[in-house]
């Protein structure tokens, strides 16, 4: 199967890759996982106390779709506020990187990863 | 398809191997194209047919991931187009902690133990992971059946990260 170029771009030089300090307080994770092909994807938001994205981080074992999907809404998160952050929908992702219907779940998954990382920061919050 | 039909056999995960590739044999005799050579064209087409089917439903139930997937499909649960995502964060942690333990086995100084460490762990995990499912798929609930299902879930990680360690094995032994 051809990857687009732009996948190809994110799987030779993802962004953001890495872990932040799970103690530091500003950091929530959200931690997803595609069992039709065992993708695992964890994505990393630092939040600040204006409720903006400062930072973010991801680590992804899976193919290269999953990964550049992952490394693509790592750079659209930043500075971006939480609702907005939410409201990023796979079609997005997909259409981005011009993935084929066979890698859209790919996509779900960087949009679940988003999702479940700001539930954590809205429980958080709501404590 | 009802394999558990083609093969007369109860719809019970804990299916009699023996029993079953006795079965098989059977079915695949009775079925198989050399016997329908001198017969219409019709008659081959159906025989290739239900050969296909025969082999099909065979590497269905002997293999017990796909067994309970099946058994799930005709309680109406169909987990192999599904694009659900599975959010249990501590069996996820685990995942990346083992895939992570996968990255570190080609810098290892004595690789060959730390894969035999990992044929362990995974093994010991499925194995906890079969019997909970074995249980859930007696009860035929439907409650039961939805856990069923994400015991099959983590099963396909487990399988996946199965692959992973065998292709690791094999790369190091070229």
């Amino acid at each position: 199967m051809a990857y687009s170029e732009k996948v190809i771009d994110h799987y030779e030089n993802p962004r953001n890759v890495g872990s932040f300090d799970k103690d530091d307080s500003s950091v929530v994770t959200g931690m997803v996982g595609a069992p039709a092909c065992g993708d695992v994807m964890k994505l990393q938001l630092k939040i600040g106390d204006n409720g903006i994205i400062e930072d973010a981080k991801f680590k992804t074992y899976g193919c290269g779709s999953a990964i550049a999907s992952s490394s693509l809404v790592t750079e659209w998160v930043k500075g971006k506020t939480v609702d907005e952050a939410a409201s990023i929908k796979n079609a997005d992702i997909a259409e981005e990187l011009a993935l084929p219907p066979v890698k859209i779940h790919c996509s779900i998954l960087a949009e679940d990863a988003i999702k479940a990382a700001i539930e954590e920061y809205k429980t958080k919050q709501s404590k | 398809m009802n394999y558990f039909e083609l093969f007369d056999l109860d719809p019970v995960f804990t299916v009699d191997t023996a029993n079953l590739a006795e079965r098989y044999r059977e079915l695949q005799k009775a079925v198989h194209p050399d016997k329908f050579a001198s017969q219409s064209e019709q008659q081959k087409l159906l025989s290739v047919q239900r050969t296909a089917q025969v082999n099909d439903g065979y590497q269905t139930l002997k293999n017990p991931l796909r067994r309970a997937e099946h058994m799930l499909s005709l309680r109406g649960i169909d987990l192999s187009h599904e694009t659900t995502t599975v959010k249990d964060t501590t069996f996820l942690m685990q995942q990346m902690e083992w895939r992570e333990m996968l990255d570190d086995i080609s810098h290892s100084n004595a690789p060959q133990d730390k894969i035999d460490e990992l044929y362990d762990s995974f093994a010991s995990y499925e194995k906890s992971l079969f019997n909970l499912l074995a249980e859930l798929l007696a009860s035929e609930q439907e409650q039961d059946d939805k856990s069923a299902a994400e015991q099959v879930r983590k099963l396909k990680f487990m399988a996946k990260l199965q692959d992973e360690l065998t292709r690791i094995e094999d790369d190091l032994l070229d």
